[in-house]
């Protein structure tokens, strides 16, 4: 593969992860805090449609993802309120928003479809782009890769590096053991979810302004947030991992899109479905590791241990208990 | 009480969609009068409705039995798509010239679409009983293997003798259809199936041990295996007739209604009949009045493009706001009778 076709895949798959990884490490926040925001599909959904709007209406792109933003934000205040102040359950309300919101987005954004609007355009930043490899694919490209590659280093290190970061995942291990320790649990929980629920409005922004320009019925990002939820569990919850999680769905997407040709009927559903096998794998093999059984069969068999790929630590706790929940 | 707030629910909602409509640039009082007509003005109309309530009513029942075992099966939207193949797969092998009876083959549809719809409900829950991975996510990502299957299926072995089209398979032989009633889209074997389905389920939750057994597990499931209940066992079993019942919806859809298998075939009802089920809690009583409505929204709403030029969506807006009041209105101001979360 010469270098130059290397770098188109990259840019490629780059592009096509950026909103996968902003949304990913929005639901990395709110579940490290342990809030699980199930509303995330419809979320994206209409959050493309308002920063859409937006932009059409203010005629500035960026106008329009900061829209996009306060749709996501706002959307995760209804979820916040419902689930997290008045206690109802958070996943059926996440359920309920999931669906609701898809549909107003269809609803609401019925006289935009097909409709010409701004874009992000592409971002070249002088000196850096002449980088080999990594020049053309971030440093030449839609500012939505730039901005998913700050967002990993800035969520990684508020998560792993500050005080409240740790205050956070503290709360999402045990909001009960935080609230008796006198730690503020409940607001945290909900400027984790307000958090992550304006980056995932971000992410679904980044598909009608940049990753798939425009709006319809259907937009073309539909089933994003379900991959998204599949990416956080994919990536151990862990703001790094989760990244990379998104990278290899993106790839996996994109390598879909090439095979198209080599294998016509089959790839294409085939690629599309693929996150979903992968991640109820994931879950099987993170729960297999942790299960009693299987620690009595690694301590007689040590090679199965090593055999059993090494998977990051499980859920935060709270989220395993949220799960238990009825409605 | 509880029909006071019931009222006060409604009527919030009605005041919520008003304002969408309003946003939306919509009539808003002649919106919700084309709604209405297009789900009840005529006979045909109502034949519609009553027709979208089968399988809303069929995965209802179902997730009633499975929330009754505080199991989220979310997964019944590929179950419905499962049971479609399976009754398409059956129907398939049926032979013009043979001599087995039709109606023969529609009873082995039926039954493969049910067998296929509580296989895959059963992966689901053999994934939470002995894999411990939550039925949600192994549920919602089964759903998109179901939906990749039935388009390889469609545009692949299955596809229209000469072209491959995203409009369905071949349409079955009009001898293999499910008797429509006077001409009418609607097929009464479904309804009174739906409504026999709907009575099993009440009399297994309220009259059999299996019911009592179901409620154990829910409020205790490490007391309810102590004594002898076998939790995952119950909640395999529940998790079984859900993905059958939604099985035989599917199979419904294709032997009664569209005649074929098309993409989506499964049309947002297992998701719909959730919301249904969250509606009312799981109140029985109140379940065939929330499929009703919920038919009514969607028929409904066909005739919006149409007719006002909006989009046929409103009928999903208008369910999302009324379960988010429902749920806001049930913790604000819960009854005796209301289960607490």
């Amino acid at each position: 593969m010469t270098p130059d076709i290397l770098t188109a895949q990259l840019t490629a798959v780059l592009f096509a992860a950026a909103p996968l990884i902003l949304a990913a490490l929005g639901e990395t926040v709110a579940e490290r805090a342990g809030v699980i925001n199930l509303s995330l599909d419809g979320t994206m959904l209409f959050a493309a449609m308002v920063a859409f709007a937006g932009a059409r209406a203010s005629g500035d792109a960026w106008l329009g993802l900061a829209a996009g933003a306060g749709a996501g934000l706002a959307v995760a205040g209804v979820l916040a309120l419902l689930g997290l102040v008045l206690g109802a359950s958070e996943l059926a309300v996440g359920f309920i928003l999931t669906l609701f919101c898809r549909e107003l987005a269809y609803f609401l954004g019925h006289g935009l479809a097909r409709q010409p609007g701004p874009d992000l355009g592409v971002l070249a930043i002088p000196g850096l782009d002449a980088l080999p490899l990594l020049g053309r694919a971030v440093f030449r490209q839609s500012p939505v890769v730039l901005l998913s590659v700050l967002a990993v280093a800035g969520v990684w290190y508020f998560l792993m590096r500050t005080r409240p970061g740790l205050l956070l995942r503290a709360v999402g291990e045990s909001p009960s053991a935080a609230l008796a320790r006198g730690l503020p649990a409940k607001r945290v929980q909900v400027l984790a979810c307000l958090a992550g629920g304006a980056l995932a409005g971000l992410g679904g922004a980044c598909y009608s302004l940049s990753v798939k320009p425009g709006w319809g019925h259907p937009q073309g990002c539909e089933g994003a947030g379900w991959i998204v939820l599949a990416i956080v569990i994919f990536g151990g919850w862990r703001p790094v991992r989760v990244a990379l999680g998104a990278l290899f769905f993106a790839a996996i997407q994109v390598a879909g899109i090439l095979l198209q040709d080599v294998l016509p009927g089959l790839s294409g559903t085939l690629f599309q479905i693929a996150p979903f096998p992968v991640m109820i794998l994931t879950l099987l093999v993170v729960n297999a590791r942790r299960s009693a059984a299987f620690r009595e069969a690694a301590r007689r068999l040590p090679l199965l241990g090593r055999l059993m790929p090494r998977t990051a630590g499980g859920a935060p706790g709270a989220i395993v208990g949220a799960l238990d929940k009825g409605f | 009480m509880p029909l006071v707030r019931a009222a006060a629910t409604l009527l919030l909602a009605l005041a919520v969609t008003m304002g969408i409509l309003f946003l939306a640039g919509a009539p808003p009082v002649h919106t919700l009068a084309v709604l209405a007509t297009g789900s009840f003005g005529s006979s045909t109309a109502i034949l519609r409705t009553l027709s979208a309530m089968v399988p809303l009513l069929l995965c209802g029942a179902g997730l009633c039995l499975t929330f009754a075992v505080n199991l989220w099966n979310i997964g019944v939207e590929g179950q419905i798509i499962l049971g479609s193949i399976g009754s398409l797969w059956v129907l398939r092998a049926w032979d013009a010239t043979g001599s087995v009876a039709p109606v023969l083959y529609q009873i082995g549809a039926l039954l493969a679409a049910m067998a296929c719809g509580a296989a895959w409900a059963l992966f689901s829950g053999l994934l939470r009983t002995h894999g411990r991975v939550h039925e949600i996510f192994s549920g919602l990502g089964l759903n998109f293997v179901a939906l990749g299957l039935s388009l390889w299926l469609i545009l692949g072995p299955w596809k229209r003798p000469g072209m491959a089209s995203m409009s369905g398979t071949e349409p079955l032989p009009a001898l293999l259809r499910l008797p429509a009633w006077g001409g009418r889209p609607m097929s009464l074997v479904g309804l009174v199936l739906a409504v026999c389905a709907f009575g099993l389920v009440a009399w297994l939750l309220r009259r059999t041990f299996f019911g009592l057994a179901l409620s154990a597990v829910r409020h205790n499931p490490r007391a309810a295996a102590l004594l002898g209940l076998g939790p995952e066992k119950r909640m395999l079993a529940a998790m079984g007739l859900c993905g059958a019942l939604a099985g035989l919806a599917g199979g419904l859809l294709v032997a009664g209604l569209y005649h074929r298998l098309i993409p989506s075939i499964s049309g947002l009802y297992g998701y719909t009949a959730i919301l249904a089920v969250l509606m009312v809690s799981g109140s029985l009583p109140l379940l065939p009045l929330a499929c009703l409505f919920f038919a009514a929204l969607t028929v409904g709403s066909i005739q919006l493009p149409l007719e006002l030029g909006l989009d046929s969506s409103l009928s999903g807006v208008i369910q999302g706001v009324l379960l988010l009041l429902v749920f806001a209105v049930r913790r604000l101001r819960p009854t005796d009778a209301g289960r607490s979360a």
